[in-house]
C-alpha cells in the first residue's frame, strides 16, 4: 500500500470521526475535543505531505503544522474559557439549551 | 506499511471514537489523551521528531490538563445529567459519513499519482529553528502577538464574570 495514502487514510478517518463528535455531542467540552481532533488530523496530512512530498528540506509542511498546534493551542485555551463562563452564568451544559445571546 | 503503523492508527482512532462516544466527560478525556499520544507516535514515525515532541508536549501536557480543569471548573465529571446525544445526531452523522466518503473518494482517485516511499528527510532542529528564526520569522511573530492576545482574553473572561460585571 501507498505510504501516503495510509497516513492520509486515518487522517481523512480521524477527521470524519471530529466532525461527527462535534456534530452530535451537547456537551460544549466535548464539541471542542472533536474541534481538537479535526485539527490533529489536518496536522497528521501536513507532517504526511512533508514526509513524503519533493521537498522535505524546505520545511513548509512541518513549521505549518508547528504553527498550527501553536493556533489550536490558543483556541483551546480560549474556548474552555468561554465554556466555563457560559456554564457561571447559564448553569446549565446543554449546547442546545444555549440559545440566547442576552446577558 | 508496516505492523506498528496500523498498531499505532488502530490505537489513536480508537481513542478518537471512544472520546466522541463515551458517556462520561472524564472518560472522554482520558480517551483523547490516548489519541493524541497516539498522533505523536504516527508523527514519530513520519520521521518528524520535533513535531512528535511537540504534540507530547503541547496536547498531552496543556490541552489535555485544560480539558481536565475546565470539567472539574464545571463539575461535569460524574454520571451525565440527562441525554449526552444531540437529538439530531443522525443528521451529524451522516454529514461525517459524507465528508468521509468524498474524502475516501478523491484519496482512491488520486492513489496512483502519489509520491512512493522516499528516503527519511535528513532535518535536524537545528534546521527547523534556523527556519523558524530565519524564513518564517513574520509568522512567528504574529503567533506572539495571537497567544498574547488569548492570554489577556482568558483572564478577561474569567475576571469580569468573578467580578459580577455583565
Amino acid at each position: 500500500m501507498n505510504p501516503l495514502a495510509a497516513y492520509l487514510a486515518v487522517a481523512a478517518l480521524l477527521f470524519a470521526i471530529g466532525l461527527a463528535g462535534a456534530l452530535i455531542r451537547r456537551n460544549p467540552i466535548i464539541v471542542l475535543i472533536g474541534i481538537e481532533l479535526m485539527l490533529n488530523a489536518a496536522n497528521l496530512n501536513f507532517i504526511a505531505f512533508w514526509r513524503y512530498g519533493p521537498h522535505p528540506e524546505a520545511l513548509t509542511g512541518m513549521i505549518f503544522a508547528i504553527f498550527s498546534i501553536a493556533v489550536a493551542a490558543a483556541e483551546a485555551a480560549v474556548g474552555l474559557g468561554l465554556v466555563i463562563a457560559i456554564y457561571r452564568h447559564a448553569q446549565t451544559f446543554a449546547l442546545d439549551k444555549m440559545n440566547r445571546m442576552k446577558g | 506499511m508496516s505492523p506498528v503503523f496500523y498498531l499505532i492508527s488502530a490505537i489513536t482512532l480508537a481513542g478518537s471514537l471512544a472520546a466522541m462516544l463515551l458517556q462520561r466527560t472524564v472518560h472522554c478525556a482520558l480517551a483523547v489523551t490516548v489519541a493524541f499520544a497516539g498522533l505523536a507516535l504516527l508523527f514519530l514515525s513520519l520521521d518528524a521528531e520535533f513535531a512528535g515532541l511537540v504534540q507530547i508536549l503541547i496536547y498531552i501536557g496543556a490541552v489535555a490538563i485544560l480539558v481536565i480543569f475546565a470539567i472539574l471548573l464545571t463539575r461535569s465529571a460524574g454520571a451525565p445529567r440527562g441525554e449526552v446525544f444531540s437529538p439530531h445526531w443522525k443528521a451529524g452523522v451522516a454529514i461525517a459519513a459524507v465528508l468521509f466518503v468524498v474524502l475516501g473518494g478523491a484519496l482512491l482517485r488520486s492513489i496512483a499519482v502519489l509520491p512512493h516511499e522516499t528516503a527519511a528527510p535528513a532535518v535536524t532542529m537545528r534546521d527547523i529553528g534556523n527556519a523558524i528564526v530565519g524564513r518564517y520569522v513574520l509568522p512567528l511573530e504574529i503567533m506572539a502577538l495571537l497567544l498574547t492576545a488569548a492570554t489577556i482574553g482568558g483572564v478577561i473572561i474569567a475576571v469580569l464574570e468573578i467580578g459580577g460585571e455583565k
